[in-house]
């Protein structure tokens, strides 16, 4: 067997579902023909905390808070190439629903106003990340290479994706694998 | 807040006089507002009740146009203009400071409901900028001093009746006549001819003339009209019953449409045309109906126009009694009549196919063409649409012949055109030149001396540069609908382009995406550069999002809404440079500051409740 390198792959969630990594996972048994070609660096699969030198990040879910722009930067920064993958990333998605919403009565609604609530108080605890005011598409932070849309993004699209990227090719998506109505 | 039995009152007089009519639901709407101040949900439950329509379908009306408000807005509404023009006359100032002196924040109305001030887009009064709309009416030639008055007439509630006369004096500033405007036309003149000549006969002189659609497209105005005539209605497309104001039986029922929506900013021309040549305006209605075989005529007359509305109906009625319209115009046996419809602010409603949607009492949103409304127009049925002026040239053609006409201008535009000309010149105004004049004699004209650039046709039109103003308005070079804007050396382009992108993003009517999105898009593109934190990457993304927007949308709005941006760039691209910042990317917002309001929740000020820009 020949030894190449492998290309090296990062990937997390930042104000997402998890639901992109799912999606991800559904390769199924691809999952195996694709690790011939890589090797992963922090992903939900390795519990590697930070991201070191990559080739590829794949970002899913927008940006909501501090912590979430610190593990955007180190990805940027590691990453050779930045994907968007899923509707939060790409557009901010469900959780930017709360742009339209001043931040003050959330924190109420959550910690004041909740059922079952009494006496409660917002956390001011260093270690928590900070809430921005609004929910931010990650394109808005750093320089995203590519975005790949949907909600989650079928399986085949991922792989699609993937297997244009490792090809060397510009990835390329049939009409099918991007419409949704 | 009005109660229940006011609000049905308003609502079932408005309605009656209307005839219960959901073509009307635009100008139903608009008197239950004059009524009530505002339209409340109860006074949506009415209307939809009165006119057997769906609850959402008059909420939708409603709040699509600028002009309808869901909640009351202050007993004075003032509402500057936001052309470029007025802007570098000092509009931002003059704002500041009124709402600094009233105690408010733009857009917001006071606490006491007393005054809410914002701005709009242009009015039609560049030429006599910073003007504003008080409750619907122009004040113009603005100041720190009037603004001061104002104020206090705000403050002591003085109604607008009281108000100093001099502050609604709206100009003609009418500063170069031609043939229009300059060589008057006998009263029904061109009615006398129409029905001497008959359709035919009219039409051949409009032929001859080479009359093109004045609104900008330049349309054969002939070939239009002989579509419309020769179209037979097949009854497809005609969703709701209309309002029957002639009834026309066996034969298609044909309708023509005045454009009076003058929304491009920096044009004005039709004002003047309303203002003072009304008569010759509804004379080519007159004319069009004879060709195309109409009993009703609409004038579409925008809604910052209103207070042209009582005067024009005025005319209307004077020539009924003249027997120049109604029934049986000159004892022809031929009948006409026109009904003016007001728009309600919405500059996409002067694309024709929008108009028509909203005099039929639906949202401004354009359809899909074809068909196109020669065929399938208002209701359905064959309508011809023209701009003011082009009605206003007819009238003329038909009363003179064609041949006159068509040995002015150039081969493929004859005839003159109307210029509103205002910014950087000594004397803005409305100027009448025959077709292929240069920019150049036009500025030297209106004494622009020291110009830099001149925005023609308005800012979907086109930006010229000192090295293009040899070039000639007309169809075969520089198209116009008749915008005319000024800039000098001393004016940033980068600025215009970015009110204009303003512009589109306000006046997008939503329908497509390319256009809600895309227009957006590049106002935030824009608006991050002028905060100093664009970067190249912003500017390449602008192209990207511009070539898009201009060949992905459903109509004219959003194919022109990038033109602005895509022009400036390549003619004055210095504007642009010198505020880009040289890096390789920079975050679309503050980051640091995007956290200040979850700081002032917590409490907190640690290492972590911050986030340091790169």
């Amino acid at each position: 067997m020949s030894e190449q390198k492998k290309i090296r792959v990062a990937t997390c969630s930042l104000a997402g579902c998890f639901g992109c990594h799912m999606s991800f996972l559904d390769i199924d048994e691809r999952l195996l023909q694709l690790l011939e070609h890589i090797e992963f660096d922090r992903t939900p699969l390795t519990d590697i905390k930070h991201c070191g030198p990559c080739d590829v990040g794949i970002i899913e879910g927008g940006v909501c808070n501090s912590e979430n722009v610190h593990v955007l930067k180190e990805f940027r920064k590691n990453c050779k190439v930045l994907v968007a993958i899923g509707a939060c990333a790409v557009n901010g998605g469900i959780p930017a629903v709360r742009n339209n919403i001043d931040l003050w009565e959330c924190f109420q609604e959550v910690y004041h106003y909740g059922i079952g609530l009494k006496n409660g108080q917002i956390p001011n605890d260093p270690e928590l990340p900070l809430p921005f005011d609004q929910v931010h598409p990650i394109y808005e932070v750093v320089k995203v290479d590519y975005f790949l849309p949907g909600c989650p993004p079928p399986a085949d699209a991922i792989w699609k994706f993937l297997t244009d990227l490792l090809a060397g090719k510009t990835p390329k998506l049939e009409y099918e694998t991007l419409h949704y109505d | 807040m009005p109660d229940n039995n006011t609000i049905l009152l308003a609502v079932q007089t408005a309605a009656a006089r209307h005839g219960n009519d959901p073509a009307n639901l635009v100008q139903i709407l608009r008197e239950v507002q004059d009524a009530l101040g505002h339209i409340p949900e109860e006074a949506v439950d009415d209307i939809a009740r009165f006119l057997d329509i769906p609850r959402v379908r008059v909420a939708g009306v409603r709040g699509f146009y600028h002009f309808f408000h869901d909640r009351p807005h202050g007993r004075y509404e003032i509402l500057f203009s936001d052309n470029i023009i007025e802007h570098l006359q000092g509009k931002p100032e003059l704002l500041q400071q009124m709402c600094t002196r009233l105690w408010v924040e733009p857009e917001r109305m006071s606490e006491d409901g007393l005054v809410r001030v914002g701005s709009t887009s242009c009015i039609g009064m560049s030429d006599q900028g910073p003007a504003a709309l008080v409750n619907g009416v122009p004040v113009t030639r603005l100041n720190m001093e009037r603004v001061e008055t104002m104020v206090e007439l705000v403050q002591k509630g003085v109604p607008l009746s009281q108000w100093p006369a001099d502050f609604f004096q709206v100009e003609d500033n009418l500063r170069r006549a031609d043939v229009l405007l300059g060589e008057p036309l006998e009263r029904g003149a061109g009615v006398r001819a129409a029905v001497e000549k008959g359709s035919d006969g009219i039409l051949a002189e409009i032929d001859r003339s080479g009359l093109r659609g004045r609104g900008g497209a330049g349309f054969k105005t002939a070939v239009k009209w002989d579509f419309c005539r020769k179209a037979v209605d097949t009854g497809e497309e005609c969703s709701i019953v209309g309002p029957k104001v002639c009834d026309n039986t066996a034969a298609t029922v044909r309708y023509v449409v005045c454009n009076a929506d003058e929304g491009e900013p920096g044009t004005f021309k039709d004002r003047v045309l309303l203002n003072s040549h009304a008569d010759l305006v509804f004379e080519g209605m007159t004319v069009a109906a004879r060709v195309i075989g109409a009993r009703q005529g609409f004038l579409y007359l925008r809604g910052e126009y209103r207070y042209l509305f009582d005067k024009l109906n005025g005319i209307l009625a004077q020539r009924r009694r003249d027997g120049l319209l109604g029934e049986n115009i000159l004892g022809s046996g031929f009948s006409f009549d026109i009904v003016i419809h007001l728009g309600a602010g919405a500059y996409i409603c002067g694309e024709e196919s929008a108009l028509i949607e909203s005099l039929e009492g639906k949202r401004g949103t354009p359809r899909n063409r074809p068909p196109f409304p020669v065929t399938h127009g208002y209701l359905g049925k064959p309508t011809v649409v023209n701009n003011v002026e082009t009605y206003a040239l007819a009238a003329k053609i038909a009363a003179k012949g064609g041949e006159w006409f068509a040995a002015i201008g150039t081969a493929q535009s004859t005839g003159t055109k109307l210029l509103s000309i205002s910014g950087d010149c000594e004397r803005p105004g409305v100027y009448e030149y025959p077709f292929g004049v240069t920019v150049r004699q036009v500025l030297a004209d209106c004494g622009a001396q020291d110009a830099r650039a001149v925005q023609v046709g308005g800012p979907s039109g086109t930006i010229i540069g000192e090295g293009e103003f040899d070039r000639r308005l007309a169809f075969e070079d520089l198209a116009t609908g008749g915008s005319f804007m000024v800039f000098n050396r001393e004016r940033d382009i980068f600025e215009a382009a970015r009110n204009f992108s303003s512009f589109f993003a306000h006046e997008s009517c939503g329908f497509c995406t390319p256009c809600r999105v895309g227009s957006t898009l590049l106002k935030k593109g824009m608006d991050k550069i002028a905060s100093g934190h664009g970067t190249c990457a912003d500017v390449e993304e602008l192209k990207r999002i511009g070539q898009l927007t201009r060949a992905m949308s459903h109509c004219g709005l959003g194919q022109t809404a990038a033109n602005p941006v895509l022009q400036t760039l390549d003619k004055f691209w210095g504007d642009y440079e010198k505020r880009l910042i040289s890096k390789e990317f920079e975050p679309s917002f503050d980051l640091d500051k995007a956290l200040a309001v979850a700081r002032r929740i917590t409490g907190r000020d640690d290492a972590w409740a911050h986030v340091s820009a790169d």
